[in-house]
């Protein structure tokens, strides 16, 4: 891989997670061929490339989303902290309480905004009762920047907030079980520019208590949000550096291609 | 002119209309199409229903009204005389129709032609010969008035046949000629066909609300009859339930209510919790292949016709559940009871419930599940709290259909839980249910207008106020989780 220099975006050193050789086949699909990254801790790492070139399809190996298609098969070596996720001892379950997710479309539960949030923790018993519940619920929505819009509404249901608000609502859901890891899959394709603006604050803010992961189709998105990229094609991965260097100097013809926009 | 021909006549009429309409739009452009507001084929259409349709909806009035009207006039033709004792003008009625279609045989067999049969009127005995030779078979002695009577009949019917056949025709040709001269290139054939074909459709749809409304006008008729006869207050406050033909019946409907609600009750304990698992069964965890066998296995439980049904509960459930439960229990001896019915019609119940649930089960979003498995639960997890809430506005409907059908039933409910109308609490009682006993008060030789018969139209009346408030109830809770859930 580049050289990983630091630049003036600061970034800790420490990896979070590792990935040596991932492959994924859905059925008879090479979906993803030999990926090697690491994520850094308290950074956000942006996936880059064009349509199906395997980018949510990595996102999802991370916390494991993939055991729920029946047809998807991963091999290769992930490891968290240095914990193999893949070792028949890692539940997958418990990681993905530690490895959170946000996905394309907000997809709020038929469930009250209070519930909606409060769904992680008590599934997995982080609270000691209602008021320790509610603490959590206030902190996580304040986390979310939308703890102001709702506090006085939240038995009022969550498919009932603008779409910009529910899908903050979603990154307060996954914020809820204290993850370690957020994994977001397009958090910003369903919203307008002004609901995209307020989750790219807000990522920018989660960054000091977890590694995000964003997977985006907007190069500008990436720019702006971003510490390290990931730009990937085909199933490969091509290019993995510091986002100012992916953009402005890329090593590789095809990353090149990609963001002046002639491929994709 | 029968209507058969009528119909064909017009069906012809309307063919000719199409290909006329159309040539005429053609030519008054020379053949160039784009000079036209529509297509071509549009106009035909608009001159091929505008003769086939107003006539087509004449001749069906005409044949639904004619009869009513006839039989107004010769009823009025018949004397108090004409009425044997022990009779009635209905029974005057059918005797004159009979006759009459006899009549109307042996014209068209050739046995006789209308002269010889204008002359056979006055002497009844020889007529009643050659209508028993022609398979009329008639009980007493033809009256001379009913024979003539009868004769007036066909006078009627012949002239209604011949009036109908004129005006439908009549009606008919105005339309197509009517429409003809309308075809202009300016003509907007194009909308005036999507607004009838809209106003078919209006037809349509209203015929369903109308028969409803039809339904509900003579069940409402015949039980303010029955309330006539027998008083309202021991109707539906009485706890006993004993028709006497004789007279002096107790017909009190709580006996029954309880039954029918204590079976249907039985039956959604087992069918809702069975039903409910094998959908989450399949639509959660069982593999394609496994779903693909599964699914219409179960689906061919609701292709059992219920009396089937009635026949495991006679044979194999009622006893068992006399043999193992009650008897050991000393809970009663009987093989019909209310657990019987109420378990079979449980087991009818199950595809009913499981088929529609698994349906909507299915239609939960994906994306919901994703985030539910992503925030860490298990699959159970995920279903009990997440796609079972918001399925459930869906789900309280299948069960509510599933309710309204055990309520309905009959069959099972007369070969597994018996005939005996009773008020019990225990489950091994044979008990009986409205729909049996609406059943058992209209077969028989009873006359029709004793309280202990029309007693079936307020038990059905009652049924139907039942059903009709369980299915409002049911939109109104689909309505409201369906505002709350999106």
């Amino acid at each position: 891989m580049n050289d990983m220099r630091l630049t003036e975006r600061a970034v800790t050193q420490t990896a979070k997670i590792t990935a040596r050789g991932v492959q994924v086949h859905y059925g008879t699909n090479h979906a993803l061929k030999d990926v090697d990254v690491d994520i850094l801790d308290k950074t956000v790492t942006a996936f880059i490339g064009p349509s199906g070139c395997g980018k949510s399809t990595f996102l999802r190996c991370l916390n494991r989303m993939n055991d729920t298609v029946a047809s998807a098969r991963v091999t290769g070596k992930i490891e968290m902290d240095g914990q193999d996720i893949y070792d028949p001892r890692v539940d997958p379950v418990q990681l993905r309480a530690k490895v959170g997710m946000v996905f394309q479309k907000p997809n709020p539960f038929p469930k009250s905004i209070y519930d909606n949030v409060a769904y992680g923790p008590k599934i997995h018993g982080l609270a000691r009762g209602k008021a320790e519940l509610d603490q959590i619920v206030e902190t996580s929505l304040k986390k979310a920047a939308l703890w102001n819009e709702v506090k006085d509404r939240l038995s009022a249901p969550g498919t009932g907030l603008s779409g910009g608000q529910q899908q903050r609502l979603c990154i307060a859901r996954a914020v809820a079980t204290s993850p370690e890891v957020l994994l977001m899959d397009e958090p910003c394709s369903a919203l307008d520019p002004i609901a995209t603006a307020q989750v790219e604050e807000l990522i920018d803010e989660l960054r000091a208590q977890f590694s995000v992961v964003i997977v985006t189709h907007s190069m500008q998105q990436a720019a702006r949000v971003s510490q390290r990229t990931a730009f990937f094609h085909l199933g490969h991965l091509v290019e993995y550096g510091e986002t100012g260097h992916i953009f402005t100097n890329p090593t590789d013809p095809r990353t090149e291609a990609y963001i002046t926009g002639r491929i994709g | 002119m029968n209507a058969g021909l009528l119909l064909l006549l017009l069906a012809g009429l309307g063919a000719l209309g199409f290909l006329a309409g159309r040539a005429r739009a053609l030519s008054l452009v020379r053949g160039d199409a784009r000079g036209l507001h529509s297509l071509p084929g549009y106009y035909g259409q608009t001159v091929a229903l505008f003769a086939v349709v107003p006539a087509f909806l004449l001749l069906l009035g005409w044949l639904l009204l004619q009869p009513v009207l006839v039989e107004r006039s010769i009823t009025a033709m018949i004397l108090p005389a004409d009425i044997a004792s022990g009779s009635s003008r209905e029974l005057v009625m059918a005797d004159v129709r009979r006759i009459a279609e006899g009549m109307e045989r042996l014209v068209a067999t050739g046995a006789l032609n209308e002269g010889e049969l204008a002359a056979l009127v006055p002497q009844p005995d020889l007529l009643k010969d050659r209508l028993s030779a022609a398979g009329v078979a008639l009980a007493a002695p033809i009256q001379p008035h009913i024979a003539e009577a009868a004769t007036a009949w066909r006078a009627e019917m012949a002239l209604g046949q011949g009036l109908m056949a004129l005006s439908v025709l009549a009606v008919a040709v105005t339309g197509f000629l009517w429409s003809l001269w309308r075809v202009a290139p300016g003509f907007r054939a194009r909308n005036v066909v999507e607004r009838f074909i809209r106003w078919m459709l209006i037809a349509a749809s209203s015929i369903a609300i109308l028969t409803t409304i039809g339904i509900i006008f003579s069940l409402v008729f015949e039980s303010w009859h029955f309330f006539q006869l027998y008083p309202a207050r021991d109707f539906f406050l009485s706890l006993t339930w004993s028709p006497k033909f004789g007279g002096g019946s107790d017909l009190g409907i709580w006996p029954l209510l309880w039954g029918t609600l204590y079976v249907s009750f039985i039956a959604l304990l087992v069918a809702v919790p069975v039903g409910l698992m094998a959908a989450i069964y399949l639509s959660e965890y069982a593999t394609p292949a496994l779903r693909a066998v599964a699914k219409p296995a179960i689906e061919v439980l609701a292709g059992i016709p219920s009396i089937v049904y009635g026949l495991f509960a006679l044979m194999t459930v009622g006893p068992f559940l006399r043999d193992w439960f009650a008897r050991p229990m000393g809970l009663g001896d009987s093989s019909s009871s209310v657990m019987t019915a109420g378990v079979v019609m449980g087991i009818m119940l199950i595809p009913y419930v499981s088929s529609l649930s698994d349906d909507i089960i299915n239609a939960v979003p994906q994306s919901l599940r994703d985030g539910s498995y992503g925030l860490g639960a298990t699959q159970s997890e995920t279903i009990r709290q997440v796609v079972f809430p918001a399925a459930l506005p869906g789900i309280v409907g299948a069960i509510l259909m599933a309710a309204s059908r055990a309520i309905g039933e009959t069959m099972i409910v007369v070969l597994g839980a018996g005939a005996a109308a009773r008020l019990d609490l225990n489950p091994f009682e044979a008990m009986t249910t409205v729909t049996v006993k609406i059943v058992s008060q209209l077969t028989g030789d009873t006359e029709f207008a004793s309280p202990e018969t029309l007693v079936a139209f307020a038990l059905g009346l009652t049924l139907f106020v039942f059903t009709l408030g369980l299915n409002i109830l049911a939109l109104g809770i689909v309505r409201k989780y369906r505002e709350q859930y999106e």
